[in-house]
């Protein structure tokens, strides 16, 4: 069968244009600019005095950057599994023929349709010292970050019940019966069978998820302002601080970098894991 | 022993009565064949029988005990399902092995009936790899194995061929007649493929609508079916249907077309006259004349050349007849022709219940 | 077997009692009066109903100099909104339409590493976009905005569509060239119109990510175009002397109003979107 003859016309190149722009310029020179700004002593005013590596070692002699980078980290980790096991949880309970599921499902995936800065801002209100709740863990230095844990993992939790639903939904039902036959509980499929059939799914979920835990931002603005004092600091304020509020781009540019690395790191992995999936 | 004998079976899905009054014997190492269009109830009557359905009345005894309402794995059987259900991300070892180590037997049984299963379905060499490299006839064992292990009695297949393509069924079709041969066990298998019923089967239950329309070995079900749907269901080309008459003296006709059924089974039934349907196979009509046939003319309305035979369509008055042909022999469109009929062979019908017409019982569809 | 469907029941109610909570609370803290709320409980149902709050969020709150309440945020959130919805999801339908049938070369490279810039944090982009677009003299303004989100939005967009494309029987396209249609032709008169399912679940998407931004509506959108969230945020978190609960609920549910309706409105299709996202994998 022959396939029509691609013409050499410019067409198809010139409709690209926009994403030609967006990928090179935007993505691509923007990086770029960002990373030779670390590299030189801007202050409120892009200069070209190149420092080497010199923002980058106060970046990590500042307290503050430290202190985000941890609050990150530990937010990370406690973020990631709990909308893990919650979002399967719920997707495991709800994929057990129960009527009122789409009323369920309605019920778990409402916050997601909120913005991080109105879920923020009711969480606030709603762990407000001599409010609702018997703690105070929002105006605790050391407790501060878990209550931004509950209050995105409240929002991002349904998103992960919802992928993890569709995935369960394409296994093949007669291994269910196989397994009913193998005489196999109900649980034990789920953990040896299942489970296993949706690590794609699992991965991707995990690395959007890991991808909003870097760009975590309107939340903790909107809920803590970073607070108390310098408590819940996570790098994506810190460097838009630094961006305008305190006028360091060279500085605010390398914490910039920095938070490029653990992307990267988690992309390339990921896409070659895919493409040779994909090539198999 | 590995019998299975239901009685009174009634099963109701969904609202709706599927099943309905079944009685049904399945003997000890015969390859039992349920076979039907779909929606039948064939599938529902094997999912009843290994557990995977709720019985809304009657008994299931598999091996002299009423499993009804037992759990599917505590019954003795083993079920391929059509996908084959394979665990996709385990190997073949630990398929075959995951519901032993569930059920926590030791470690050395296992493994012993695991080697077992195995050596008996020449799976040795592919234990460590997994379902999806394999090919469709070793899946296929894996999925049998996966039985064997649990020393399963009776073995259940559901339409496990009929994702595939034609030639990778017949070689599947014919490792599992093997099999068969070689174990010995109870096997019920569910199909649509009356092809499959008839080389597989020591016996084939011919369902319809939730109704068991006639039970019988390969040859009962083609050479005598109990009615017009069996008479239908089974032989391709489908048997030729003409409504009629029998005459008082012992003929068929319709119109023009005349047949002395006197010979035929039908015994006493010939000899009154009344309303029939006159069903004859296309290996029984002869081109050119055959002795002591009736001979009768037509013209060649399209040939189908099959390879290794012919199939050629006359038209006769208002009937279309099929005619299989062995030799290559040429026929022109529109060609007048003569042909005779195996009187002998043919069958004759109600046409008001669709049932044989016949003196024999043990033809009609009365279960045992 | 039914203890264990009780349990089911049990853990799925009692979660989603969790999950409904602060939309209760919201909505209860805002038809109170202050007293009621210094007094009672957080989750005590209102004694006396008042919507004042709400009239005072819509249009009497102060937000940094002016005390317009958040209407003006709402109208400047629309006024970014449909333009950021509408142009980013046509470019994403002309790309992934050029991707799915036409495949130019190089064009897979340029589609890579659009996807890896959504994964990229803006912080890396920010600086160099504010001078890009300060040079081009639309810092700040509304255009400046939609090109913000247009540049932000294309990856996923494209992603939909070119897997919605690469749906549609590569055989409609053949015959489609072989009728004498060309680029343009082929997407306007025979692509697009057999997109409306897709155009759907990018238009919801898009309009509700569009509408919940913070970070790009506070740096790029300008002094007189500041979308709601971030008038939101100004409202709550920098008022001086007593913070009124009540207003400010009844400001986070307006400002939440248009993509929750969204959502309860069209959840099959807010669902469809995810798992659309989710098949690519």
């Amino acid at each position: 069968m022959a396939r029509p003859r691609r013409p050499a016309r410019l067409t198809p190149f010139a409709a690209l244009l926009p994403m030609a722009l967006t990928a090179i310029v935007a993505y691509i020179g923007c990086a770029l600019w960002t990373l030779r700004v670390s590299f030189t002593s801007s202050r409120t005013f892009a200069s070209s005095q190149y420092v080497g590596l010199a923002q980058y070692e106060r970046l990590f002699d500042n307290e503050r950057w430290v202190l985000s980078l941890h609050n990150l980290a530990l937010y990370g980790v406690l973020f990631i599994a709990a909308c893990l096991v919650i979002g399967c949880l719920l997707a495991i309970f709800i994929d057990q023929n129960v009527t009122g599921e789409g009323v369920l499902r309605t019920i778990f995936l409402y916050p997601y349709a909120m913005s991080f800065v109105a879920t923020g801002l009711v969480w606030q209100w709603m762990l407000t010292p001599g409010q609702g709740f018997p703690f105070d863990w929002i105006v605790d230095q050391d407790m501060v970050i878990y209550t931004v844990v509950i209050a995105t993992v409240w929002q991002a939790a349904g998103l992960v019940m919802a992928m993890v639903l569709a995935g369960l939904r394409g296994v093949d039902p007669d291994l269910w019966k196989a397994a009913r036959l193998d005489g196999i509980p109900a649980w034990r499929v789920y953990v040896s069978i299942v489970l296993p059939l949706l690590a794609p799914t699992l991965a991707t979920v995990t690395l959007l998820l890991s991808t909003t835990v870097v760009k975590l931002f309107d939340a903790v603005v909107a809920m803590t302002q970073g607070g108390p004092g310098t408590a819940s600091e996570v790098p994506a304020k810190f460097i838009m601080d630094h961006l305008f509020l305190r006028s360091n781009i060279g500085l605010a540019s390398a914490g910039a970098m920095v938070m490029l690395a653990p992307v990267l790191a988690m992309l390339v992995p990921y896409a070659y894991a895919r493409s040779r999936r994909v090539n198999r | 022993m590995s019998n299975v004998h239901l009685r009174q079976l009634s099963v109701t899905l969904g609202g709706k009565r599927v099943i309905e009054g079944l009685d049904l014997a399945i003997h000890d190492g015969e390859f039992l064949v349920l076979l039907g269009p779909s929606g039948c109830g064939k599938s529902t009557l094997l999912h009843s029988i290994a557990g995977l359905n709720d019985v809304s009345g009657g008994s299931i005894e598999i091996g002299g005990v009423d499993m009804v309402g037992v759990d599917p794995s505590q019954r003795g059987i083993g079920m391929v399902f059509q996908s084959y259900a394979l665990y996709p991300t385990m190997t073949v070892a630990k398929n075959m092995s995951f519901g032993l180590r569930v059920a926590g037997l030791p470690k050395a049984d296992i493994a012993r009936r695991v080697a077992r299963a195995a050596a008996m379905l020449h799976l040795e060499d592919l234990l460590d790899r997994k379902p999806a490299q394999l090919s469709g006839g070793q899946r296929q064992r894996v999925a049998i194995g996966r039985a064997l292990v649990r020393e399963a009695s009776v073995f259940l297949f559901d339409e496990p061929l009929s994702n595939l393509d034609a030639k990778l069924r017949a070689e599947l079709r014919r490792e599992l007649k093997l099999l068969h041969q070689t174990l010995g066990s109870t096997m019920v298998y569910v199909t649509h493929d009356q092809v499959e019923a008839l080389t597989l089967a020591t016996r084939i239950v011919v369902m319809d609508g939730g109704k068991v329309q006639q039970i019988g070995t390969p040859g009962d079900v083609y050479d005598n079916p109990a009615n017009l749907f069996v008479a239908g269901f089974l032989g391709a080309p489908a048997m030729n249907v003409v409504g009629g008459e029998i005459d008082g003296r012992g003929c068929f006709r319709a119109g023009a077309f005349t047949v002395p059924v006197a010979g035929t089974v039908a015994g006493a039934a010939a000899a009154t006259s009344q309303p029939a349907i006159l069903g004859v196979r296309p290996e029984h009509i002869h081109i050119d004349d055959l002795p002591g046939s009736a001979r009768l003319q037509g013209t060649v309305a399209l040939v189908e050349p099959m390879g290794n035979h012919q199939i050629v369509w006359i038209r006769c008055g208002e009937q279309l007849l099929s005619a299989i042909v062995q030799d290559a022999r040429g026929f022109a469109a529109n060609e007048a022709v003569s042909f005779g009929i195996d009187a002998t062979r043919a069958r004759l019908f109600d046409p008001q219940d669709g049932k044989a017409l016949s003196l024999h019982a043990h033809q009609l569809h009365a279960v045992r | 077997m039914k203890v264990a469907r009780v349990g089911i029941y049990a853990f799925l109610f009692s979660a989603a009692l969790c999950f409904l909570l602060p939309l209760y609370v919201m909505l209860v803290t805002s038809v109170k009066s202050m007293d009621e709320i210094r007094q009672g409980s957080l989750f005590a149902l209102p004694l006396a109903l008042t919507f004042e709050p709400w009239r005072q969020a819509w249009s009497a709150v102060c937000t940094g100099a002016a005390c317009e309440g958040v209407r003006a945020g709402f109208w400047n959130s629309v006024a970014i909104a449909i333009p950021s919805t509408i142009i980013p999801i046509l470019l994403g339908a002309v790309n992934g339409y050029a991707l799915s049938f036409w495949k130019p070369r190089g064009a897979n490279v340029l589609f890579a590493v659009l996807l890896a810039g959504a994964f990229i944090p803006l912080q890396v982009m920010i600086y160099p976009l504010v001078r890009l677009l300060a040079a081009g003299g639309i810092f700040g303004s509304l255009p400046g905005i939609v090109l913000v989100h247009t540049i932000f939005g294309m990856p996923l967009l494209t992603l939909l569509f070119r897997n919605y494309y690469a749906g549609v029987p590569h055989e409609l396209f053949q015959a489609a060239r072989i009728d004498g249609g060309g680029f343009w032709r082929i997407f306007l008169q025979v692509m697009l119109p057999m997109s409306t399912p897709i155009l759907v679940v990018a238009a919801i998407m898009q309009l509700t990510g569009v509408w919940n931004d913070y970070i790009l509506g506070l740096v790029f959108a300008g002094r007189e175009h500041l979308p709601m969230t971030v008038q939101l945020n100004n409202v709550i978190n920098t008022t001086t002397g007593t913070r009124l609960y009540n207003v400010n609920m009844a400001a986070t549910i307006l400002t939440a109003l248009v993509p929750l309706a969204l959502y309860f409105l069209s959840g099959r299709w807010f669902v469809r979107g995810i798992a659309a996202g989710a098949v690519k994998g």
